[in-house]
């Protein structure tokens, strides 16, 4: 295949997202421009200006009309996707990390990272459809996590959030009361900071990502281990594909160790797993960095990675991909 | 997602003019001729046109129309296609290099298969029991170990084995790499990243004597850049051109340490001796 090479960020890419149609992609990086590209052809469609600080992550409404982005500048906005206008700015007391719409978007998650003696936390904000009515303040704030929480996303139908981070444990809280309902084993869990967690499209199940170079599936409600996929690199950002039983994770060395290995160009890979029998199908390369995020277009057809370099690759698959057995 | 290779227009010299009937030259020009995409893609556009001089002048272009995506997109899709620029892509003209199609073809790498490494650890035996074979070339390839029936590149059996710099995976690819990479550009490696530091009992020393193959045999001819040349597909390599001497059974010595071949997963310091 032929990848898109999308050159829009001068810094390194946080996170990748398409909206629900597959039609857009949606990149964040640590320069404080979220841009938007058309994911068919890599054509950008804009920007979004108004953050002071690296964003972390964001997420897109059902009907591609909105779009909320987390910040390291304390900030978390809505944003108008077609104009680029900002619609509103949550303030909080420390950088923003992960945010998430819940379904329908009455809700949103977005969680802040530890700071200033301050601890991590979880806040969930009514969004209004009005940007008018919206206000900043929040319907709880959960509570409890050591160190930096990586993602929290809401869970089936609503009614959990599940969150991951430093800690290394997997938390389910209760979204109606804010109680934390479960905690993943200590034996069964990553050895080491997770840093990324993706469900699946029905949302039954998800991935989490970790420095441990390993990558876990989880079940969403009782939240027990069904698969583990390691690699030889830490992980920094996973995706499951809406169509085939696929499992992508990308990463990259340690910073420290780069000087003292070989970084060959061009050698940072993307790596594909079958998902039911763990194994490796294949890895794709190109990046000139580790890969920080990924994410399938949700027809399945193409997936996107972001690397360290600052580069969005876009893979169109060819029709063997559709044809691999394992 | 189009490709552009122009020829350049070639110009008809008086002679063959007068071959081709003079008469084109009081028609007009042959119509531009079209031939659409095959299978591989290509379409070519063969115009006729008089240039600056008045000479006739053919202009073959030829692309590739290469389909990356199709899209069926919803009716909202659809209309978000036609939205304006915004934010920092306002200014953005069409040839902005923002966004480009990689030049390089990538494909999803199927995993090696697993059976690799015990086949290089045979291959070792063979070459030293072939020593004795009086002007026999030695033509193993390295990725089905077949001697002397074909060389790597031609190997039909491609898609089985790994290229040899990462063909042993433990310890982990990153320190093989290191140690390859370190002695090949003669960068700083750190003690802990250094060959000798894990293998047991190994010192730099004793690494270029391990590492060491020696090729004997070769044209009286031969020269540096004709060993780069040879040698090149197996990667980067130091050489030692010796001394003229007399004719011999070419020869490959390996050595082994330890029952494992490591001139694979380090770099090679190659003294050729030229007798």
């Amino acid at each position: 295949m032929r990848p898109i090479l999308m050159k829009g960020h001068e810094r390194p890419l946080t996170f990748l997202k398409y909206n629900r149609e597959g039609d857009l992609l949606f990149s964040c990086a640590k320069d404080h421009n979220p841009t938007v590209w058309f994911a068919d052809n890599g054509e950008r469609l804009g920007t979004y200006r108004g953050h002071n600080g690296a964003v972390w992550s964001c997420d897109i409404s059902r009907d591609s009309s909105r779009l909320i982005t987390g910040s390291a500048d304390q900030t978390s906005k809505l944003w108008d996707v077609q104009t680029g206008t900002q619609l509103y700015t949550f303030n909080f007391d420390s950088p923003a990390r992960s945010v998430d719409f819940a379904v329908g978007e009455k809700l949103s998650a977005i969680t802040t990272d530890p700071f200033m003696g301050l601890p991590s936390a979880i806040h969930v904000k009514r969004i209004t459809r009005d940007p008018d009515d919206q206000t900043g303040e929040s319907v709880y704030i959960l509570k409890g996590p050591q160190g930096r929480i990586n993602r929290a996303i809401w869970g089936p139908l609503n009614k959990t959030i599940i969150s991951a981070g430093e800690d290394a444990v997997i938390r389910i809280w209760d979204s109606e009361t804010g109680k934390l309902l479960k905690e993943s084993d200590k034996e069964d869990g990553h050895k080491k900071p997770m840093t990324s967690l993706s469900k699946s499209t029905d949302g039954s199940h998800f991935i989490t990502g970790s420095l441990d170079k390993s990558a876990k599936l989880w079940d969403s409600r009782a939240l027990t281990l069904i698969k583990t996929y390691v690699t030889e690199r830490p992980v920094n950002a996973v995706a499951m594909s809406p169509l085939l039983d696929h499992v992508v994770l990308g990463g990259g060395q340690d910073a420290s160790a780069v000087t003292t290995t070989d970084h060959r160009a061009g050698k940072f890979e993307a790596k594909f797993y079958g998902k039911i029998f763990q194994e490796e199908i294949g890895g794709v390369k190109g990046h000139f960095g580790p890969i920080n995020a990924l994410a399938f277009n949700p027809d399945g057809k193409s997936f996107s990675s972001g690397g360290e370099d600052g580069y969005v690759r876009l893979h169109h698959f060819d029709h063997d991909y559709f044809s691999i057995k394992i | 997602m189009a490709v552009e290779a122009a020829a350049p227009p070639s110009k008809l010299r008086w002679g063959e003019l007068e071959e081709d009937d003079a008469e084109d030259l009081d028609f007009l020009l042959p119509p531009k001729q079209v031939f659409g995409p095959d299978e591989n893609g290509i379409k070519r556009v063969v115009e006729y046109k008089f240039n600056d001089e008045g000479n006739k002048v053919k202009i073959t272009t030829t692309t590739r129309i290469r389909k990356l995506a199709s899209a069926r997109l919803s009716k909202r899709a659809v209309e978000r296609r036609s939205w304006s620029k915004f934010g920092d892509a306002v200014n953005e003209d069409v040839g902005s290099r923002l966004t480009m199609v990689s030049t390089e073809e990538i494909i999803l790498e199927r995993p090696r298969a697993p059976g690799t490494k015990q086949e290089e650890v045979k291959v070792a035996g063979d070459p030293l029991a072939s020593m004795g074979k009086a002007g026999a070339a030695i033509m193993v390839c390295r990725k089905c170990f077949k001697k002397g029936e074909h060389w790597t590149a031609m190997c039909p059996y491609k898609d089985l084995a790994a290229p040899t710099e990462t063909s042993i995976d433990k310890p982990p690819s990153s320190e093989n790499t290191a140690t390859s990479a370190g002695a090949t550009k003669g960068s700083y490696i750190p003690p802990s990243m250094r060959a000798g530091a894990e293998r047991t009992g190994t010192d730099m020393r004793r690494r270029h004597e391990e590492n060491s193959v020696r090729v004997t045999n070769l044209s009286e001819d031969t020269r540096e850049p004709d060993l780069h040349d040879l040698f090149r597909p197996f990667g980067s390599l130091r050489f030692y051109l010796g001394d003229v001497g007399n004719g011999a059974a070419l020869k490959l010595d390996v050595n082994m340490i330890m029952g494992r071949l490591r001139i694979f997963t380090t770099s090679i310091n190659l003294f050729v001796v030229v007798s």
